[in-house]
């Protein structure tokens, strides 16, 4: 056992740097402002701005700007930064087989951790908003969002574990397939043909909620009278689905289904801690990972992440612009 | 049959669906929480749904798994890392978006509209696109795995959305509100602390939230900026390092895994209000 007084230390450590660090931005900004007090008024009126915007500027140029703007340098130079290679990196990541694993695998996210998300999400937000429990439905379902990937991620291997057939499965999956099914088990996340779908299950269980959730607060500003003009006109609950409830939800569809697209080109979490991409479930967020601390090729990890945001810059473009849309409606 | 029955069958295929895709949706979560309290020699031999054969036998559970992970295995100090990492990270990056959403929304100066939709446009980033650099930019500054660094790092990876989050709100406020404070003598400095952040508690909370969860969930920024130092740690990179070394100890990677969750799972519960709103306008965050 770790003798308490070393969690109190700890505790007081922390306190500390929580208090300086919370502490030191706030002064910072009054300090500031008294120091620009001292100026003559119109001073005052023209410089008082930048000081509130100032940290902003600084963080964001520090932290967001220099760093694309110097990544989409290294992509052409060599492993060390040295030389330059012009586009050998790029070359390299349409060319190398593992690469095209991860390209693969990518696409197999997108498609798949969207449809199945949003779908379901579609399918949820419809159904739980008939039935008197929905709140307590809704948040079950919801509930993975507050978990971490990390945290996911373990939950389902628990789900995914495989034992030998002569022994009892620990493994939910495998014991109903044992014991309903009388199939054999199977390693989910060693076996090539199971593998990706069993991670992107992990992803659908995480972000179907979120769907589920905007789906169902669009669904709900339907005014009743659309549909009940619908029902009395003779359409059956199918077709007020497909012909009333999507048409008028289909931007936040939209908004939804961009988010989880994203979120799929982006996937790592759920890949490193589970099969760190190996026995065929690489992913480019990961394969990034991997050139940057296993093989120390800096230039080769700059073009994914270039290769990354080209992918991403269109999809958060059309993401931004429909948000705001919905916002300027409300 | 009645009327009334016919509805009540009829619904029946409903309630079927909805209780089904619940269940599937938590029973993953029941497992790790049932597993985590077992001993060792049950998780090993027999699936943790074998509990509920003596639901009242409670000899079958106990807390030698949490004592274990939380002290021999250092996620205690985990979970006071990364507090120690989360608050700061959510208050620092508020505090400088509210101020440079106030300046964008109230103060008159050139460029505003351009630099608002720069700020914004900088959403479309993602933090792959800054990592090699400022790791390296980290290491000659002795900022790798230090608790400034990742405070600094998540500051600037929440700033675009923060900022365009509230601005979009404190934007929204009744104008003759703030101008009658100016006309009563009011600095810029008070109106902003004694008018505009409490009125904007509503879209602070639902940020707070949001960031607080994205940063306490993080597992990428912390593998980068503090990878490999053990005293900093917080606790998705101590989880994710449990599972490589030790991979097959089930009651323990359970307990690990619902440490990791337990603070998450009391403010879903507590704020879910907040909670919601904040995942709804966090939808675009990078």
């Amino acid at each position: 056992m770790v003798p308490l007084s070393t969690y109190i230390g700890q505790i007081l450590t922390m306190l500390l740097a929580i208090l300086v660090g919370v502490g030191g931005i706030v002064a910072l900004y009054v300090v500031m402002d008294l120091l620009i007090r001292l100026l003559p008024d119109k001073a005052q009126q023209r410089i008082r701005p930048w000081v509130y915007l100032g940290p902003l500027l600084f963080i964001l140029t520090f932290y967001l700007v220099y760093p694309t703007l110097n990544t989409v340098y290294l992509s052409f130079l060599d492993k060390h930064s040295e030389r330059f290679v012009g586009l050998d990196n790029y070359i390299f990541t349409v060319t190398n087989p593992a690469m095209r694993v991860a390209f693969r695998n990518n696409l197999l996210w997108l498609v798949l951790l969207t449809t199945f998300s949003v779908g379901l999400g579609l399918i949820i937000a419809v159904l739980a908003n008939r039935v008197r429990y929905e709140t307590v439905a809704k948040s079950i379902i919801f509930l993975p969002l507050a978990i971490s990937f990390v945290g996911a991620s373990v939950i389902w291997r628990f789900v995914y574990a495989f034992k030998p057939a002569e022994v009892p499965q620990i493994g939910l999956l495998n014991a109903t397939l044992v014991s309903l099914l009388g199939a054999e088990p199977v390693g989910w996340l060693v076996n090539k043909a199971t593998n990706n779908f069993a991670l992107i299950a992990v992803g659908v269980w995480l972000q179907t909620g979120f769907c589920m959730v905007v789906l169902s607060a669009a669904i709900k500003s339907i005014p009743t009278e659309i549909i009940e003009a619908a029902r009395v006109d003779g359409a059956n609950g199918w077709q007020i689905f497909w012909r009333v409830i999507v048409p008028m939800i289909s931007s936040t569809i939209a908004v939804v289904a961009t988010t989880v697209i994203i979120n799929a080109l982006k996937a790592f979490d759920i890949v490193f801690v589970l099969t760190n991409g190996n026995r065929g479930t690489e992913v480019l967020a990961n394969r990034m990972y991997k050139e940057m601390f296993h093989f120390r090729d800096f230039g080769r990890a700059s073009a994914i992440a270039v290769i990354l945001l080209l992918a991403i810059i269109p999809v958060m473009a059309a993401n931004i612009r429909r948000f705001q849309e919905q916002e300027a409606i409300r | 049959m009645s009327d009334r029955l016919r509805r009540v069958v009829s619904a029946i295929p409903l309630h079927m669906i909805i209780i089904g895709i619940t269940l599937v949706w938590s029973l993953p979560s029941v497992g790790l929480l049932v597993g985590s309290f077992r001993p060792k020699n049950d998780v090993f031999s027999t699936g943790w749904w074998t509990v509920f054969q003596h639901p009242f036998d409670f000899t079958q559970f106990q807390l030698d798994n949490y004592i274990h992970v939380l002290t021999a295995e250092g996620m205690g100090r985990a979970f006071l890392n990364s507090l120690t990492i989360a608050i700061p990270s959510t208050i620092i990056p508020i505090t400088v978006a509210a101020f440079a959403a106030y300046a964008f929304a109230w103060m008159d100066f050139p460029g505003r509209q351009v630099l608002f939709v720069v700020v914004v446009g900088l959403l479309v980033i993602p933090l792959q696109m800054t990592l090699i650099p400022l790791l390296r930019v980290y290491n000659r500054l002795g900022l790798s795995g230090a608790f400034l660094g990742i405070w600094l790092a998540h500051t600037g990876y929440g700033l675009p959305f923060a900022v365009y989050l509230l601005r979009n709100f404190i934007g929204t406020l009744p104008k003759d509100l703030l101008e009658s404070a100016f006309l009563d003598g009011a600095s810029h400095l008070t109106a902003f602390t004694r008018l505009v952040l409490p009125l904007s508690v509503p879209a602070i909370a639902s940020l707070a939230i949001f960031q607080f969860l994205w940063v306490w969930n993080d597992l990428l920024v912390a593998l980068i900026y503090l990878g490999g130092t053990e005293e900093v740690a917080p606790l998705t990179l101590k989880l994710s390092a449990l599972v490589q070394s030790m991979g097959q100890d089930w009651h323990l990677l359970t307990a690990a895994a619902f440490v990791s969750m337990a603070l998450p799972l009391v403010l879903f519960f507590s704020l879910q209000r907040y909670f919601v709103q904040g995942l709804l306008a966090g939808s675009v965050k990078g």
